[in-house]
């Protein structure tokens, strides 16, 4: 499975209870669609640290990085890249 | 304070409902007795919780020549006043209770007797001769009153499950669970229940002749612009500390002994200490928790050592919560987004255990005074959209929701995206509540597509703007937010699930002094520099208590009152048996309201402790309190699943 097709999986699961693949697009805002606020930004940290082995700091919990499918894989290959 | 039933018949011929079967289902509201009234065109019914006149009190009551009757839910604080005024006037009176003024106000005054009540209650008054039936509930709408019409009759009663007995039948109302799950409880007339109508608050229903007039005769009501600013803040808070005393004077009439609860905040304190002011002994009572992040109970200690009063308190466990809740949702008789009702009901038997049979309560200073965070929120918002570019505006909305372990402000980078949302609707007149409403409709996701699509021309929204008053956009932004909130969580959630019915549940009557019309009027009468000055609430009531409350209470930033949620429901990592059944796939199908597979995703991330938002939390309860609404109203559970052989 594709790390987008992963996050996209979690995000449907987790957020939104469903598994219907058509109701969030790659590109779609997290927060726009009311999926994302804080505390489900503090819920995506904890399962990208935990599946991915990645560390997230302060600075990084931005919507720039986890507001989107593509913002969030950017940001995994970004970090593991690091 | 009782409860009442009763039904009317407007046209054909066919018999009344028993009122003795009607009001036996209320007998945790009146357990000191129940009368009836009963004529081929009326009946009315009462179970009693005596309060005032314990020997002579009880009710249906009449005039002298019982021409004029009626059943009373509830307490008229000014009985004394107009018993005087109306002797005065040459009427006799054969009791000395509360409710036996309606009837000769009513001879005197007519339908207009109401407007000179002060009091909270819910009343039906039958007027023999004119054959005129009235049906009136409290100004703010402390006591409930809900009613139907069948088949040429109008059946009435103080909760829905007495007109179920009746009997009635009634199906889940779809608009109503929709507004549930948007402002946390039903607006105006509307119920759960389809085809029961709740009376609203400072409305009078007039039936006679076979016609119906539905009648406001008080609201919650606001001056254009920016209201008084001519009293100093010393004059303000002295006339605000003689008004309070005034009504805590009048709600401590009772033959019995009042209480008070102490949650450790302000708004309760004052009122305990107005009312330690004024009696020999006081008992005051708090809930506990176990969890620190909910439990208050160092400074419920501190006040009630400072007033020296008789404190009991009763430490409630997640696994109260949880295993008391399907008895909260029979009372509430409507689905519930959080679970905080259900250690009140639980409390209320402790005090019920206790001996007690009435407490004074801090309900009501939020709104009146302006202490919400919600406040805060749509006054940053607007302050930010007058500069949406600016970098340290939107910060501000780090100093809301001190007291959440996971606030929404905890990230300013999402705090800046969550709270910019619709930021420029400054003439929405729901602009402080939008981002509110709009976390709480995540509940719709779990929703069935049938339900979904029934619920497509459902405009929660929409319906209350065509509530609103013609003067509201004239009232400054902190009395529009008043106004919204009072209509919504207030009336539809705080007042009913979280107040009437759960101290009812355990028949004790909760008195709410801060939600006098005389205090509401001359709060509502101040610009809002008086409430919520820069980012500090209750500025004016703080002032008016700094005598009566020590300084670590009057300076405490509020905390509002909460309990834990989903986690209620699971022990030994797992469900509640009744939870298992309720939220299994195969009930969740029958129900009809809810995609199985959703609530099994819900339920397992509760489960795994992995719901961290208020969200999930909201949604959790919502499901699991509209499943258990089915159950004991609409026509039970699914069989369990019989066991899989492997």
């Amino acid at each position: 499975m594709t790390l987008r097709a992963e996050l996209r999986q979690f995000i449907l699961e987790n957020f939104l209870l469903t598994r219907d693949d058509s109701s969030l697009g790659d590109a779609d805002s997290l927060t726009a669609r009311g999926i994302l606020d804080s505390t489900g930004a503090l819920e995506l940290v904890m399962h990208l640290e935990e599946r991915y082995g990645i560390t997230v700091q302060d600075e990084e919990l931005h919507p720039d990085n986890l507001d989107s499918i593509d913002r969030i894989a950017a940001f995994i290959e970004r970090k593991r890249a690091a | 304070m009782c409860g009442i039933a009763g039904a009317l018949l407007v046209q054909g011929q066919a018999p009344l409902p028993d009122p003795a079967r009607m009001i036996a289902t209320l007998r945790h509201r009146g357990p000191d007795g129940t009368g009836c009234f009963r004529s081929p065109v009326c009946a009315l019914a009462s179970a009693r919780l005596s309060i005032i006149d314990l020997q002579t009190g009880e009710q249906p009551l009449a005039n002298e020549d019982e021409s004029v009757w009626t059943v009373l839910n509830g307490e008229i604080f000014n009985y004394l006043e107009l018993r005087a005024e109306l002797k005065a006037r040459g009427h006799r009176f054969r009791t000395r209770s509360d409710t036996e003024v309606i009837v000769h106000a009513y001879e005197e005054y007519g339908e207009r007797f109401i407007e000179r009540l002060t009091g909270q209650f819910a009343l039906a008054l039958w007027d023999v001769r004119r054959q005129r039936l009235l049906l009136v509930r409290d100004p703010v709408g402390i006591r409930p009153l809900f009613y139907t019409r069948v088949g040429g009759q109008l059946l009435f009663a103080s909760e829905i499950k007495a007109l179920l007995a009746a009997p009635v039948t009634a199906g889940l109302d779809e608009q109503g669970l929709a507004q549930v799950f948007t402002f946390w409880g039903t607006v105006g007339e509307r119920t759960v229940f389809k085809g029961i109508r709740s009376l609203p608050p400072g409305h009078r229903l007039v039936v006679e002749k076979g016609t119906e007039r539905l009648e406001g005769y008080w609201d919650w009501t606001f001056p254009q612009g920016q209201g008084r600013t001519d009293l100093s803040e010393d004059e303000a808070a002295e006339g605000l500390h003689a008004l309070l005393t005034d009504v805590v004077r009048q709600q401590l009439r009772a033959d019995v002994p009042v209480g008070a609860y102490l949650s450790g905040g302000l708004d309760s304190s004052g009122i305990a200490a107005l009312a330690r002011e004024q009696v020999g002994t006081l008992q005051t009572f708090s809930l506990t928790f176990e969890d620190p992040e909910f439990d208050e109970s160092a400074y419920q200690r501190q006040m009630a050592d400072f007033l020296g009063v008789r404190h009991c308190t009763f430490r409630c466990t997640a696994l109260d919560i949880g295993n008391a809740f399907p008895d909260l949702i029979r009372h509430t008789e409507t689905p519930v987004l959080r679970t905080a009702p259900a250690p009140l009901m639980l409390l209320a038997r402790h005090v019920h255990e206790a001996g007690l049979k009435v407490v004074l309560t801090g309900e009501g200073a939020d709104e009146v005074f302006g202490g919400y965070d919600l406040f805060k929120e749509g006054k940053i918002r607007r302050f930010w959209a007058r500069q949406p570019d600016s970098k340290w505006r939107p910060l501000l909305f780090g100093r809301l929701y001190p007291y959440l372990t996971r606030s929404p402000v905890a990230n300013r980078h999402f705090a800046r995206l969550f709270f910019g949302q619709r930021l420029q609707e400054l003439d929405n007149p729901f602009y402080a509540h939008l981002t509110r409403w709009s976390s709480t409709r995540g509940i719709f996701k779990l929703l069935s597509p049938e339900l979904l699509a029934s619920l497509s021309s459902a405009a929660p929204e929409e319906t209350l703007r065509r509530q609103l008053p013609a003067e509201f956009p004239a009232w400054s932004e902190l009395a529009r937010d008043q106004y919204i909130e009072v209509k919504t969580l207030l009336e539809g959630y705080l007042l009913s699930s979280q107040g009437d019915r759960v101290s009812m549940a355990h028949s004790v009557e909760g008195r709410v002094p801060y939600l006098d019309t005389r205090v509401i009027e001359f709060a509502n009468g101040l610009s809002a520099r008086y409430k919520l000055r820069g980012l500090r609430e209750k500025v004016l009531l703080r002032r008016a208590l700094r005598r009566a409350v020590p300084p670590a209470i009057l300076e405490r930033v509020k905390q509002p009152y909460r309990a834990p949620d989903s986690r209620c429901f699971f022990e030994g990592g797992r469900p509640l048996a009744y939870v298992q059944e309720l939220m299994s796939p195969a009930n969740v199908r029958r129900s009809g309201y809810f995609r199985p597979e959703a609530v099994q995703r819900l339920l397992e991330k509760c489960r795994t402790g992995r719901a961290l938002g208020a969200g999930d939390n909201m949604a959790f309860v919502g499901v699991l309190s509209t499943l258990l609404l089915q159950e004991q109203f609409f026509g039970g559970r699914a069989a369990p699943a019989a066991p899989v052989s492997a």
